[in-house]
């Protein structure tokens, strides 16, 4: 059984549910990626397994224990680490404030993730003391990762970490969530740039209208030629 | 030479050293304006009565100290006052944030719907305070008048232009600097300092990260009750306490905001500073200053006053309007709004 | 809930209080009481239309009523023949060269289109405009200050009738909400509120130091009426046989007709504005207003021209509320421009809209009567209350006599804690607006 497991998740916004009863799941290591088309359900998907939106059905298991009730707050207590879309970053403060931010409901010294953070992202050392709004789009999304990296999770969940980035950053920032997730961390990241994402993928899952269209290993679903005509433009 | 001397020695007494404990005296008024709105996001129209009612609180437990012969002459009692006067004045704002506004926040109410909330507060307050102390002029200062008295200095320069440095003035910018150095100090080096503009900067992401928004709005609040009280009794110390002149005040300490930028406590210092001096030079007769520097026949005829000083409001105004249209998130805001 | 409990018993229950007033305190009291709600309700429907229309946030309704009350002056009073051989031209001249600037520099913005270059030259423009205007104004002033000091010292007015200088009233508040429109009307909630708060600050400034124009805080008094005066009215036959034919006294009698011939005036007026407020509500301009209010996005989607609506309503919405200024100096026959107060004069009528009901014109309305209503009897309830509340510590107690003699400023706490209230409880006013679809 994987470590993160969100199960058959039923619920949305008012009367309408989005989310149709998909399952996704991360087992520590390992990076799980959800694609599919616009207004699939991605983003809803990771908001309900983070706790920002309540489930009708379904549950949110985190290892052994079901974190389906808990607010955000708690579940970044039981090791859930989340990086939103936009407004990721505190503008105004230093890089290095906003990693001390990340780890703000830690107790004990925050010293040594710092140092891990800066080891990932040497640039954000570079600029440790400069407001984290005057950044490039890249390393703003690095200081937003390095933020969520704080708080030592045991589940990283990335919600389209490449939008609006160059190409090239893009592949920087791949390569940096391969080295996260090798230090046994599970990943579930939402992504656009499908095809690049589910090269680097231990498992895909392509939603459709809220539920799980095709779950399978990223090469074997860039391999499915379903798959690439309906969702991956051939 | 001498000529230039005295017309400096002249306009630093008339204009820079008042210029400056007014400053100082807005800009404190503006910090808390701006504190507010960082992290409530409203402009709080009740903040005058903030400060009315700490000098207020002020001037009681001032009275009380006299009655008691408690003195720490030369400096003014009120000065000892202060510390109660904070408390108090926090604990009654908390007061109105647990009764009142807490109420809208849950609610996520909309900016305008606060500032009405704000308006009733406001009311509220500005009753009290007239109940309690009545509408009239209040006197509490007391110790030694001057440090340096006009007649002092010529004495001791020759000149014939004096410099007179009021005790109170001395007091109002050494207690602005402690403030604002402590403010500074608690923003940017303490843990909670740091939540706090984490909070006015991401109000989303601060909570992701475990930031207690109740804990922040708290704080926020505190402090800008302390703010206020300091600079509600520095300036009824500084001229004379009337509940009604706080109203009057609102204008420029919201224009200072505004004109550094609404959230930012650097903007609010360096706005309340700007008003003042911009206030007190477009409304300061130039005649003598003139006479000093130049020769007879070039003097002008009138007071070469640009502005009455019945206008000087209109002053914080048009810098006001100017900032709205030309630069609205102010001189010292990174974020766009 | 039927629609006579909801809009009519209210207004019942307001005039019973009147009818209490008048029998337990004094009919003249009743009288001058509703006497102002009626004015009140004026100023309350004109914010209104902004708030409750356009979501228009006004705190400047203080420096409207003035407005209004200056058009009394300039209209009403006596000329001052010898201010005006003194000192009129030469004022007439700076404002001429005032407003040659104005249009100079509107002309010359339009020009140039370098935005740096823009701003300078403005700047330029309208501080040499400045300078030329003060070397004939300063002169002009004092010459007309000059002028009998003690009794006139101002321009005066054009001597006509009074009534005419409500529509004038409207019309400068207009004029004044037209620029200020222009400039302000683009910014955000706060910023408006502020900006708002600051322009009607600077015109009672300007009011209270411009003597030449309404003897700054020497005020004008004595302004006349558009009804008969008290001692005239008691040589009326007519009234003496009034007066044989009621219990009351010729003295009291008279205060009461003069008292409800304004009452009559205000009605009528009242009852016009009423009505095309109403009317426009109703037509398509009012649902598309209220459109605007509610989605300014999709309204602008739409192709509405939101700033131009937003335009209007706070030009029609000032200058109602210059109409309840002219109509109030002129139930106080005298303009005193220190009387104006935010307090008084802007925060309470909005308390007056927000309790009755914003979006509701009969709303705003009956918040008017009860607020101003409530204002007044405060004052004598909360000393009763004190009164009874500190009896305990004798008469010789200095804080008894301390609170009694503040008494009055309680009605400030009431204000507010009704304004909060109602905020908390019945957010929508005590008569809410109604879908109209």
């Amino acid at each position: 059984m994987s470590f993160l497991k969100a199960e058959a998740m039923r619920g949305g916004y008012g009367n309408d549910d989005i989310l149709q009863g998909c399952t996704v799941e991360a087992d520590k290591g390992e990076i799980a990626v959800i694609v599919g088309p616009n207004g699939a359900g991605k983003s809803t998907a990771m908001k309900a397994v983070f706790g920002m939106l309540s489930l009708r059905e379904g549950r949110v298991l985190l290892g052994d224990t079901d974190v389906t009730r808990m607010k955000p707050t708690e579940r970044v207590r039981h090791g859930m680490s989340f990086v939103p879309q936009v407004r990721n970053v505190f503008p105004t403060l230093t890089v290095e404030e906003n990693l001390e931010m990340g780890g703000f409901i830690r107790e004990d010294d925050i010293k040594g993730t710092m140092d891990e953070v800066y080891a990932l992202f040497p640039i954000l050392a570079e600029k440790r003391r400069q407001p984290a709004g005057e950044l490039s789009g890249g390393q703003r999304q690095q200081v937003a990762v390095g933020r969520a990296l704080m708080t030592k999770p045991t589940v990283l969940m990335l919600d389209e970490p490449t939008a609006g980035v160059s190409p090239i950053v893009m592949d920087e920032l791949f390569d940096r969530i391969i080295e996260i997730a090798r230090t046994g961390i599970a990943i579930l990241m939402v992504e656009q740039n499908a095809k690049q994402a589910l090269e680097i993928a231990t498992h895909g899952y392509v939603l459709q209208h809220g539920q799980n269209a095709y779950t399978d290993t990223g090469e074997a679903l860039l391999a499915n030629p379903e798959v690439r005509r309906t969702f991956l433009g051939g | 030479m001498e000529g230039l001397l005295n017309a400096i020695v002249l306009i630093t007494n008339f204009a820079v050293v008042p210029g400056l404990a007014y400053g100082s005296q807005l800009a404190l008024g503006a910090l808390g304006v701006t504190l507010t709105f960082a992290v409530l996001r409203f402009s709080n129209f009740a903040h005058g009565e903030t400060m009315s009612f700490g000098a207020m609180v002020a001037i009681f437990v001032t009275w009380g100290l006299q009655a008691y012969g408690v003195s720490i002459d030369p400096l003014p009692t009120a000065l000892l006052a202060l510390p109660a006067a904070i408390i108090v004045t926090v604990l009654f704002v908390l007061g109105t944030d647990r009764l009142i506004y807490r109420f809208y926040r849950d609610k996520r109410s909309d900016q305008v719907v606060f500032i009405i909330v704000s308006i009733g507060v406001m009311f509220v307050m500005a009753g009290l305070i007239r109940f309690i102390i009545g509408p009239n002029d209040q006197i509490f200062t007391d110790g030694a008048r001057f440090l340096i008295s006009a007649r002092d200095f010529r004495d001791m320069t020759g000149l014939d232009e004096g410099l007179a440095i009021k005790t109170t003035q001395v007091i109002t910018l050494a207690t602005a600097a402690v403030c604002v150095l402590l403010l500074f100090w608690f923003l940017q080096k303490t843990r909670t300092g740091k939540s706090m503009r984490a909070y006015a900067d991401n109000e989303d992401l601060a909570t992701l990260s475990g930031i207690d928004a109740g804990r922040v709005v708290v704080i926020a609040w505190a402090l800008s009750a302390a703010l206020a009280t300091i600079a509600g009794t520095l300036y009824g110390l500084d001229k004379s306490y009337k509940p009604f002149v706080f109203q009057e005040l609102l204008l420029p300490i919201f224009a200072a905001a505004i004109v550094g930028g609404l959230g930012s406590p650097i903007g609010a210092i360096v706005g309340g500073y700007l008003i003042a001096f911009a206030e007190v030079f477009l409304t300061y007769a130039y005649k003598r200053f003139l006479g000093h520097i130049l020769p007879d026949s070039w003097m002008p005829d009138g007071l070469a006053q640009l502005l009455a000083t019945e206008y000087k409001f209109a002053v914080a105004f048009v810098i006001l309007v100017i900032t709205l249209l030309i630069r609205p998130t102010g001189l010292f805001n990174r974020r766009s709004t | 809930m039927t629609g006579f409990k909801r809009n009519v018993l209210p207004f019942l229950v307001f005039f019973v209080l009147i009818v209490l007033t008048g029998t337990l305190q004094s009919w003249s009291l009743a009288f001058s009481i509703l006497n102002l709600c009626l004015v009140s309700a004026v100023m309350a429907l004109g914010v209104n239309i902004q708030w409750g229309y356009a979501g228009l946030v006004n705190f400047g309704v203080m420096g409207f009523t003035a407005l209004g009350g200056l058009a009394v002056v300039l209209i009403a009073a006596d000329p001052v023949a010898a201010a005006w051989q003194a000192g009129g031209p030469g004022v007439l001249l700076a404002l001429l060269v005032i407003l040659a600037t104005v249009v100079i520099t509107l002309a010359v913005r339009r020009l140039i289109r370098h935005a740096a270059l823009r701003m300078i030259a403005t700047a330029v423009l309208v501080i040499a405009g400045l300078v030329t205007a003060s070397m004939v104004f300063g002169p002009s002033t004092e010459a007309i200050e000059g002028v009998n000091p003690s009794l006139a010292g101002y321009l005066g007015g054009l001597g006509l009738p009074v009534l005419l200088s409500w529509v004038v009233g409207g019309l400068f508040a207009a004029g004044a909400a037209f620029v200020i429109g222009k400039i302000a009307l683009g910014l955000r909630a706060d910023y408006l509120a502020i900006a708002t708060l600051g322009v009607s600050e600077i015109i009672i400034a300007v009011l209270m130091n411009e003597d030449w124009l309404a003897r700054g805080v020497k005020n004008v008094v004595g302004l006349p009426r558009p009804v008969p005066y008290e001692v005239a009215l008691r040589e009326e036959p007519w009234f003496r046989s009034l007066v044989d034919a009621l219990p009351l006294g010729s003295v009291e009698l008279s205060s009461l007709v003069v008292k409800g011939a304004y009452i009559g005036l205000f009605v009528v007026v009242l009852a016009i504005l009423l009505w095309l407020a109403e009317t426009a509500l109703r037509a398509p301009w009012g649902r598309m207003m209220r459109a605007v209010r509610d989605n300014e996005a999709a309204a602008n989607a739409m192709g509405k021209d939101v700033k131009r609506l937003h335009l209007l309503v706070f030009v029609l919405g000032s200058a109602v509320i210059g109409i309840a200024g002219a109509m109030m100096t002129t139930l106080d026959g005298q303009f005193t421009p220190s009387s104006y107060q935010p307090l008084r004069f802007t925060f309470l009528i909005w308390v007056m809209v927000i309790v009755g009901g914003s979006g509701n014109n009969w709303g705003s309305t009956l918040g008017a009567f009860i607020v101003w209503f409530t204002w007044v009897e405060a004052e004598p309830v909360g000393r009763m209350v004190i009164d009874h509340a500190t009896a305990w510590l004798g008469d010789d107690s200095s804080v008894r006599n301390h609170l009694l003699a503040n008494a009055a400023q309680m009605r400030l706490v009431v204000m507010g804690a009704v304004l909060l209230l109602v905020l908390r409880f019945s957010p929508r006013g005590l008569i809410p607006e109604t879908d109209r679809r």
